[in-house]
């Protein structure tokens, strides 16, 4: 009998592979900023130092999902 | 204008571009000053800047107006907001000037990622973050060992005070890994792969507004309804422009804001 063929996937593995880089830095962005907003409502005068941190976080948190898409062109 | 073979989707091949031949580039071509597109937008870029600047505060006012309100709004912004709140008034007196010329740089080279001639960030070329970063590099390091001595620098990145003696085994080699290696490579990073990812959506939404709105007029091309989503992919492509703005600045902004960063905390010894 000749064998059939039911599904099929095509295209690069790396879409899925930055797709799985993008979930951690995503929900850990929502962390530093949702705090960082919670911080601003509960002390509105320290929003200077509390924006300014929040960037800091916000840039060290996303540097894996930026990793996630370069290595996706080099891996191709 | 519709590629026979179907959509082209957009990939990192954007960024490459053969060395020009014609006028005073060809004598360079073959030599490591060889001039592309890229290379072309720099020089551009770095004059429109300097003559940017040159007319801002060409006769500085005391009370400023035009030009002069905008730019110094903006540098004061770097002065106070980045450089004195994160290394204080005696630091930021030294500091202030190259963060201020560094922000507008990077600022620049990513803004044509959006200007109307060029729609290609510098930026997307990892040449120009990586010398950035190499730049901050050596500037934190030299401050640091300026300001604390070459022991007590070292002592005081890769032996933080205050943990007990066991830990060192753990935390010495994440420090120095941390410290001297993944802080320039994120700095990097982080500006190259926010500027290509800019475009590559960008060209993406663009192509694909031309394939879809010219789809149906082809001979056996797609059918009429195609043209609807083009319509969407074009608004997708203005909104994703604007968001492309926000990001460039946003980009030169946090390139600073880290310079800044790093360099306060080689200047004052941990506590």
């Amino acid at each position: 009998m000749e064998p059939t063929v039911l599904a099929e996937i095509s295209g690069n593995v790396n879409a899925i592979g930055y797709g799985l880089a993008a979930i951690g830095p995503g929900i850990g962005v929502g962390i530093v900023v949702g705090k960082a907003l919670e911080g601003i409502a509960r002390q509105p005068e320290a929003t200077n130092v509390l924006r300014t941190n929040m960037f800091l976080g916000i840039a060290f948190v996303e540097a894996l999902a930026l990793i996630g898409l370069v290595a996706g062109f080099l891996f191709t | 204008m519709l590629p026979p073979e179907g959509f082209f989707a957009p990939g990192i091949e954007e960024f490459f571009f053969d060395p020009y031949t014609w006028g005073p580039f060809g004598a360079l071509e073959g030599t490591p000053f060889e001039v592309n597109r890229i290379v072309l937008m720099m020089l551009f870029m770095t004059g429109a800047l300097c003559l940017l600047f040159g007319l801002g505060f060409r006769r500085a006012q005391v009370v400023p107006r035009g030009l002069q309100n905008v730019l110094e709004s903006m540098t004061e912004f770097i002065r106070v907001q980045v450089a004195e709140d994160v290394m204080g008034k005696a630091g930021a007196k030294r500091f202030a000037p190259y963060l201020t010329a560094l922000f507008f740089f990077v600022l620049a080279f990513n803004i044509t990622s959006v200007l109307p001639p060029f729609h290609l960030p510098i930026n997307g070329v990892i040449a120009v973050p990586l010398i950035l970063s190499v730049i901050t590099w050596v500037m934190f390091n030299y401050a640091g060992i300026k300001a604390q001595g070459a022991g007590g620098y070292l002592k005081g990145s890769l032996f933080p005070p205050g943990l007990p003696p066991f830990l060192y085994v753990l935390v010495t080699p994440i420090e120095l890994v941390s410290t001297f290696i993944l802080r320039p490579f994120t700095l990097t990073v982080r500006l190259l792969a926010n500027m290509l990812a800019g475009h590559l959506i960008l060209a993406l939404f663009f192509y694909a507004t031309t394939y879809l709105l010219l789809g149906p007029f082809q001979a056996d091309g797609s059918p009429w309804y195609t043209a609807i989503f083009g319509v969407g992919a074009l608004g997708a492509g203005v909104a994703f422009t604007f968001f492309e703005v926000l990001v460039a600045f946003l980009q030169a902004y946090i390139f600073t804001l880290l310079t800044a960063v790093y360099l306060a905390g080689s200047l004052e010894a941990h506590h």
